[in-house]
């Protein structure tokens, strides 16, 4: 504490995040990275930051003691926190504890409605966003019969519950759904099956990382992309790496980052990539850094000793104040805590036109940020006046 | 008939075809797998919670010779039993012998913990979310069955299962090696007192066990993505299989492995989100009534 006193003040950020279990790839340690790369960029400005890092384990009472512990040892931001009920846990323990909760990892679009709290930001994506994202988008280009696999748990619920309310009301219908056990299922062939006797136009994948890629596999192989499109509801620039492009190209899905987007994402991944293991950011670890730098714009703003004492106060200028990193561009937070950009529709390319390991995307639509995500009035959330 | 198939079970017949001759293919899977146990726990009295993680071994080292050594399927049908099988060598020598005389409750915890190991330094070096691996040149494809659409490449997996289970039993029912071993388990000193080397026998067979899983390992490669939880799936219900055929009996290990998985295809149709219990469902009522198993030695 001494030392941290003869150099000002120090800024703790904890990043809370998957190390071991299924979402590692595309959090994990790539979330480490980009949140120290957002700190490094505020060295001496009159405060220090420390950036911790611990693994959830995917776990609610580990994720919720871990956050705890920090908030109580003089952290003053836990970022990441991928896997809803962990998020929902963290959200509520940063409200009690007055501290500030920037999430990345989360997907449920409940931590800016009915949960949402004036402590907490959610900076990269939700069920929501990506349900408009891919499913309004595959109805327009005519495919307006839909197919769900669905993990059988809250999230895979959530995103199949969005994704056809987007298919209906846009004209489409929902022909079936099969719930697979989560996680003991390892063979989709048998649902598969299903999907293509129900002659559906598209097939819907409400469920992420390995279990889409095991999906697609056995839709592919049994001859599903003849009759069928695709539609991975949760895909990112990881998971076409472990799937291979033979077996991703052409599939459509939504991300609000990738690296090779433009000058500013191209120029970030340069920073990082060496510390990265030598991979480019994956689009939660890029909202990682966004939001923590963000953060750092509103500490720097409000001093460092205001903003530690009132994690509510700190939320509050960040949404005060517009937002603009390398990562999303400009941009800005509603008052229901939800950050705005734009967000993209992805096609996979083929492997003759990836000209490297991970040139995997190209942009298919673009949905500007006023009309990507929830608007303000439907999400429930008490913080917004009507 | 198939109008009479389809009005009694309120579903296409070309639907519940597939799912029959999926469940067939799945069981390959269980099959091979708890072969491997069944030959482990026979002759060694060991429960291998390693074998899901030999497994997945086999599916990396396939990627690995692929990626790093430029050898294809054929090769690592080849090559990726004998590597893996020779770690389990060196895991017997070092570890497991030392537990012999002790209750089966050591070997268990023992292997469970060096199966969490080796799974978690696959996760550190390669990462959760996979890689890919294709399915060889020569069995890519897909037959037009009428009812379905059957990919050659899991035509194969059967066929080539059956195979390895059919040399398995001929090796330990009709030869001298596997009379030696099957007389081993029953009196060690005795095989021992006829010259036999009887600890270098248990080392190979317990070689010989892990080569079986990582051979399952490989055919198991271009099917699912090869990454370090693959094998934690399956083991569980690889284990349920073999307590239901009879702990050690490899008939009963490869008449329930493919048994399981039609079953299992089945309630895929007509009960999805039931499909991961049923075997354990099963496993609860043999055990009631036939605690040994269905071909089990009381």
């Amino acid at each position: 504490m001494a030392r941290a006193r003869a150099q000002g003040t120090a800024i703790r950020i904890g990043v809370l995040t998957d190390m071991s279990g299924p979402y590692r790839d595309t959090t994990g340690p790539g979330s480490v990275v980009l949140t120290q790369a957002a700190a490094a960029e505020f060295a001496n400005r009159g405060f220090t930051v420390e950036v911790l890092q611990a693994d959830h384990q995917n776990r609610p009472d580990v994720g919720a003691n871990i956050a705890r512990q920090w908030y109580d040892q003089g952290v003053d931001a836990i970022v990441d926190v991928p896997t809803s009920s962990v998020a929902f846990a963290v959200n509520t323990i940063a409200r009690e504890k007055n501290k500030v909760f920037l999430n990345s990892g989360a997907a449920s679009s409940d931590l800016t409605g009915a949960q949402c709290s004036p402590n907490t930001v959610h900076w990269t994506y939700d069920t929501w966003m990506l349900a408009k994202g891919t499913g309004a988008a595959i109805v327009r280009t005519g495919g307006d019969s839909w197919f769900f696999i669905t993990a059988d748990y809250a999230f895979g619920h959530a995103l199949e519950r969005d994704t056809a309310n987007f298919v209906r009301s846009a004209g489409g219908r929902v022909l079936g759904q099969v719930r697979y056990p989560f996680p003991a299922t390892t063979d989709f062939s048998a649902f598969v099956l299903q999907a293509q006797s129900s002659r559906a136009k598209v097939l819907g994948m409400a469920n992420a990382s390995t279990d889409t890629v095991n999906t697609i596999k056995s839709a592919r192989e049994f001859g599903l992309h003849r009759s069928m499109k695709f539609a991975a509801l949760l895909m990112g620039v990881m998971d076409i790496h472990a799937l291979g492009l033979e077996s991703a190209q052409g599939l459509l899905l939504t991300e609000s980052f990738y690296w090779d987007l433009n000058d500013r994402t191209r120029a970030l991944t340069q920073r990082v990539r060496q510390a990265n293991q030598n991979r480019p950011p994956a689009m939660v670890p890029a909202g990682c850094y966004g939001a923590t730098l963000h953060y750092l714009k509103a500490v720097a703003d409000m001093g460092a000793a205001a903003a530690k004492a009132d994690g509510r106060a700190a939320v509050a200028r960040m949404k005060a104040m517009p937002t603009d990193d390398d990562a999303f561009g400009p941009g800005r937070i509603r008052e229901d805590g939800r950050k705005i950009h734009p967000v993209f529709l992805f096609e996979v390319k083929s492997p003759a036109e990836s000209r490297a390991p991970y040139d995997y995307y190209k942009v298919a639509a673009t949905t500007p940020a006023e009309e990507a995500f929830r608007p303000l009035a439907e999400g429930g959330c008490s913080l917004v006046r009507s | 008939m198939l109008d009479i198939i389809e009005n009694a079970l309120g579903i296409p017949a070309p639907l519940l075809f597939g799912q029959l001759l999926l469940g067939l293919i799945n069981g390959a899977f269980y099959a091979m797998l708890s072969l491997g146990l069944a030959v482990i726990f026979g002759l060694l009295n060991i429960i291998n919670f390693t074998h899901g993680a030999q497994f997945m071994m086999g599916a990396f080292v396939a990627w690995m010779l692929l990626a790093w050594g430029g050898l294809g399927y054929w090769w690592a049908l080849l090559i990726a039993p004998l590597i893996v099988g020779a770690t389990g060598v060196v895991i017997e020598r070092l570890m497991i012998s030392r537990l012999y005389k002790l209750d089966h409750l050591y070997g268990l915890l023992l292997t469970f913990g060096i199966g969490l190991m080796i799974e978690g330094v696959f996760r550190n070096e390669f990462g959760s979310s996979g890689l890919p691996y294709r399915i060889p040149a020569e069995l890519q494809g897909a037959w037009d069955l009428g009812f379905m659409f059957m990919p050659i490449y899991r035509g194969w997996v059967v066929v080539f299962a059956l195979v390895c289970c059919l040399a398995t039993w001929l090796v330990i029912e009709k030869t001298r090696l596997g009379a030696y071993l099957r007389a081993a388990t029953e009196n060690a000193a005795l095989v021992q007192a006829f010259g036999v080397n009887v600890p270098r026998m248990i080392t190979l067979t317990y070689g010989a066990g892990v080569a079986l899983a990582a051979l399952a390992g490989v055919l198991a490669a271009p099917i699912y993505s090869v990454n370090p939880q693959m094998g934690t799936n399956l083991i569980i219900v690889v284990f349920a299989v073999v307590v239901i055929g009879g702990m050690g009996s490899i008939l009963g290990s490869v008449i329930t492995g493919f048994g399981l998985g039609i079953i299992e295809g089945l309630t895929k149709v007509f009960w999805p989100e039931a499909s991961a219990t049923v075997i354990f469902v099963i496993m609860a009522i043999v055990l009631l009534a036939r605690p040994a198993g269905l071909f089990g030695r009381a």
